[in-house]
């Protein structure tokens, strides 16, 4: 058991489990601030009252959403680095991450605006009502009554959406980020397959690890922020 | 803009400024795709030597249609093995047992929290170890990963589709002298799936585009078989547009249906229809790969 223990410990070690670890949290790091950016300003969009943004930001909306992930991920190497010959760094590999980065950023942006319009969706209209009632111009009733609600209606969806890019940064490997969790651990079965079961259990604990809390804390400040209504 | 809290309806002077801000937002929107296609058209991509093959019937005998069949006949599978372990284990999380309750909610916890690609390729590498030489090793890999993680969900959605039912419910069952088994088979359990139909129909958007993760580990399915076309032909732009046509096209037919169906389930059911229930939607969202 020791032995098996050991051994298991020298194969995480070689392949750099932690690392791998450290690239799935860099992924979803930077493609999550991109995708909270891009979503924020595709929301705006369609929920401001020019009829053309509402339907350009619809229209990203539903493509991006129904397009699986693994096409967008492939396509950042098939057809832009290859086929286009366009490179964000002139190392490959740093360049393959960033368009990683960029391939989450683009189909999470989608999930990340949904996340935000319901959270508007979740204020009634009488606050707005109200608002106006008492005589607040537009920038005042957004900055005061609407969008401080939005905002704690937004944190359940904007987490589950958090969560699902975390999970989702391991697609990575289909544009060859070859470091992150997934293909590091389909290396280290092949080449130790006495360790099968071990090597899976040892990241699946890594994703409990990194995954439950997550969703522990904005399911915590979900409720926490939630309006009593 | 009516639809919208954030907005007053508008005065004449507001719709005079709208018009015009909607001009010059739409002249921007189509500035912006006409640059993207200019710098394509720089770079040689709308040649129809480029484009004649994904419309030639090579492509679509050979390679759209096996890797369609595939992709269909895996979300196929995953969606119905999805169904029974979500009503399953959705079942066993309302159990009185607190033992099978607590190993159900620890079994969908685990899988909810895994990545569906890490899942694939274990279960690919832990096949190949079990049937070694099976020529359906692949199909299977990518079917139980789906299953393991959309029947996970789909068991949250029975959880919370029966938490959701009015409490009445429950207590007419019980009161009609039905144990408490018996009230959640026949009374909260037919109500909970009429009303997860529309949310299990937009999770079968997230089955389809999850099975396109079974490239990866090498199953033939659309994507792949596109690819493969593809680095023949040199044109994975033109082939990876078509293929993304047909999975968004497939997918948001999934979606209209979806919406349809929960008008049109209200009547039949005293649970809130939804197509994302909101207890749901916190722990997963529809974003799957």
């Amino acid at each position: 058991m020791g032995d098996y223990l050991s051994g298991l410990w020298e194969v995480l070690q070689k392949y750099d489990a932690l690392g791998a670890f450290w690239v799935n949290i860099q992924l979803t790091f930077w493609a999550g601030l991109l995708a909270l950016a891009l979503g924020t300003v595709l929301a705006v969009m369609r929920i401001s009252p020019i009829a053309s943004l509402r339907l350009a930001g619809a229209a990203y909306v539903n493509v991006v959403r129904n397009t699986p992930l693994t096409i967008i991920m492939a396509s950042m190497v098939l057809v832009i680095t290859f086929q286009l010959g366009l490179k964000l760094s002139p190392n490959l590999n740093e360049s393959g991450f960033r368009f990683a980065v960029v391939g989450l950023a683009i189909y999470h942006a989608a999930f990340f605006c949904e996340a935000i319009r319901s959270g508007v969706n979740t204020v009634p209209l009488g606050q707005a009502e109200a608002a106006r009632a008492i005589g607040l111009p537009f920038a005042d009733s957004a900055r005061l009554i609407i969008l401080p609600q939005a905002f704690r209606g937004a944190v359940a969806p904007l987490g589950s959406t958090l969560i699902a890019l975390m999970k989702n940064s391991t697609v990575a490997a289909a544009a060859s980020v070859a470091t992150e969790t997934a293909s590091v651990m389909k290396v280290a079965i092949e080449l130790s397959p006495d360790y099968l079961y071990a090597i899976f259990a040892a990241f699946a604990i890594g994703w409990l690890i990194l995954v439950i809390p997550v969703g522990l804390l904005t399911t915590w400040l979900s409720q926490r922020l939630a309006v009593k209504r | 803009m009516s639809t919208s809290v954030l907005f007053d309806a508008p005065g004449p002077r507001a719709r005079a400024l709208m018009t015009v801000l909607n001009v010059v937002a739409a002249v921007a929107v189509l500035a912006l795709v006409t640059w993207v296609a200019y710098l394509l058209h720089l770079k040689g991509q709308w040649s129809w030597t480029l484009w004649g093959p994904v419309f030639g019937p090579e492509f679509w005998q050979f390679y759209v249609m096996p890797g369609l069949t595939n992709t269909l006949r895996s979300a196929a599978f995953a969606t119905v093995g999805a169904v029974a372990f979500g009503v399953l284990f959705g079942m066993g999380r309302l159990a009185a047992n607190p033992l099978l309750r607590g190993f159900c909610g620890a079994v969908v916890e685990f899988f909810r929290a895994m990545p569906v690609l890490l899942l694939m390729i274990f279960l690919n590498l832990f096949l190949a170890k079990l049937m070694p030489g099976s020529p359906e090793r692949l199909f299977l890999a990518v079917v139980l990963a789906l299953v393991l993680y959309n029947g996970s969900v789909i068991a949250e959605l029975v959880r919370s589709g029966v938490h959701n039912l009015p409490k009445g419910q429950g207590e007419a069952g019980l009161a009609v002298g039905l144990t408490p088994e018996q009230t959640l088979r026949a009374v909260q359990l037919p109500q909970a799936l009429v009303a997860m139909l529309p949310a299990l129909l937009s999770q079968l958007v997230v089955v389809l585009k999850d099975s396109a993760l079974g490239q990866i580990i090498g199953y033939a399915e659309l994507l792949r078989s596109a690819r493969i076309f593809a680095s023949a032909n040199n044109d994975p732009l033109q082939a990876l547009v078509v293929v993304a046509i047909l999975f968004i096209v497939i997918n948001w037919l999934l979606t209209v249906l979806a919406n349809r169906l929960a008008r049109g389930l209200s009547s039949r059911t005293s649970a809130p229809v939804k197509v994302t229930p909101e207890r749901v939607a916190a722990g997963v969202g529809n974003a799957g790969g």
